[in-house]
């Protein structure tokens, strides 16, 4: 059993032993540590498929920015430059760079920043433009995964750092 | 082709997917064990067939759902059903919406609760207490959160305790998480006959 003040999302929150919310968290500790395994998966899974570990913090990183999640981005940020990887992959992290030239990578920006700031919008048509850009459908449910768990994860941070606020 | 449904409704739709479910007879032991396949419980839906082909994160989605929807103590069933589709009406996921509004009308033996939340969103004419968690997940689900310290002092104010704080967060974040699957991956569609 993981002690869940060790997991990613309590430590980018800036909560250790002692701090107010602290015993109050540790109610739910099963949660955390459940997230923290979760966290493990989508970011650094045994078979990443075609997603490097790299790419995936990196656009972890992306997201968590776009979602307001700027100590849980600088986490991600960490995990992409320990990955290492293509220099490209690693640009992804930039809410600038759209993936460039690289029709595979581009289509990939495009729906991680589409899923995380405005899903409501995602039509059939997304999903068949991943195909066409030689996304495999083992890696677009693999994307569709990261980009949920992060968007999850960031919201939590967020709450987290509001509720430090009200102690 | 079956009817793509657009709008709001409590009774749950067929999902009908855009990637292909991977074939149960196909899986691989890891597919297995994240579907939780047993020869006792062999039923397993399109959704899941599609995620296992993530099956190192399916795995640990499982059980941390189960986790922060139904554990002991904290926020009740009921309102975490309220913020799960309080979320869904950001994210227009039309079926996670049917699931959760219609088991929040069935614990709470209530319909015209989630009628006003389909009608009016978060200015639905509803009891202080789940207007606050509603308003709450609903500001946490968009992108990037418009939840502020008002809004928590509001939950407070409400009646809502550091521990049910707690789950209403969880609760509204991991249908940023399911919607993000379940809006992207299939459609919902009408059942036929």
């Amino acid at each position: 059993m993981t002690d869940f003040l060790k997991t990613t999302m309590i430590e980018a929150a800036g909560i250790g032993a002692g701090h107010p919310l602290a015993e109050m968290l540790a109610g739910r500790s099963d949660i955390f540590t459940m997230t923290q395994q979760a966290h493990d998966a989508a970011l650094t899974p045994n078979d990443p498929g075609g997603l490097s570990h790299g790419l995936r913090a990196s656009l972890a990183g992306r997201m968590a920015r776009a979602t307001g999640a700027d100590g849980l981005a600088d986490h991600y940020a960490a995990l992409a430059a320990a990955a290492g990887g293509a220099e490209d992959e690693a640009r992804t992290a930039d809410a600038d760079f759209d993936g460039g030239a690289d029709a595979w990578l581009s289509a990939i920006v495009r729906h991680t920043d589409l899923v995380t700031k405005d899903t409501k919008a995602v039509v059939a048509g997304d999903i068949e433009a991943l195909k066409s850009a030689g996304v495999s459908e083992d890696d677009i449910v693999r994307l569709s995964e990261l980009a949920a768990f992060v968007s999850y994860q960031a919201r939590v941070a967020v709450g987290l750092t509001l509720m430090e606020a009200l102690s | 082709m079956s009817k793509v449904i657009h709008h709001f409704t409590t009774t749950v739709p067929f999902w009908q997917p855009r990637v292909t479910p991977i074939k149960l007879d196909e899986a691989t032991p890891a597919q297995l064990d994240a579907l939780k396949v047993t020869p006792s419980n062999t039923k397993v839906s399109e959704y899941v067939l599609v995620l296992a082909r993530d099956a190192e994160t399916l795995r640990e989605r499982t059980p941390l759902f189960n986790g922060i929807m139904y554990n002991r103590g904290g926020m009740s069933r009921a309102e975490r059903e309220l913020s799960a589709a309080g979320a869904s009406t950001v994210n227009r996921c039309v079926y996670c919406l049917a699931v959760h509004s219609s088991r929040y009308n069935q614990l709470t033996k209530t319909e015209d609760v989630m009628e006003k939340v389909f009608a009016d969103g978060t200015d639905a004419d509803i009891d202080p207490r789940q207007g606050a968690i509603l308003d709450f997940a609903v500001k946490l689900s968009q992108t990037p959160p418009t939840v502020t310290e008002d809004d928590m002092a509001k939950l407070s104010k409400a009646g809502l305790d550091k521990a049910e704080i707690l789950d209403l967060i969880l609760s509204a974040s991991l249908f940023g998480w399911a919607n993000r699957l379940m809006h992207t991956l299939g459609d919902p569609v009408e059942k036929e006959g």
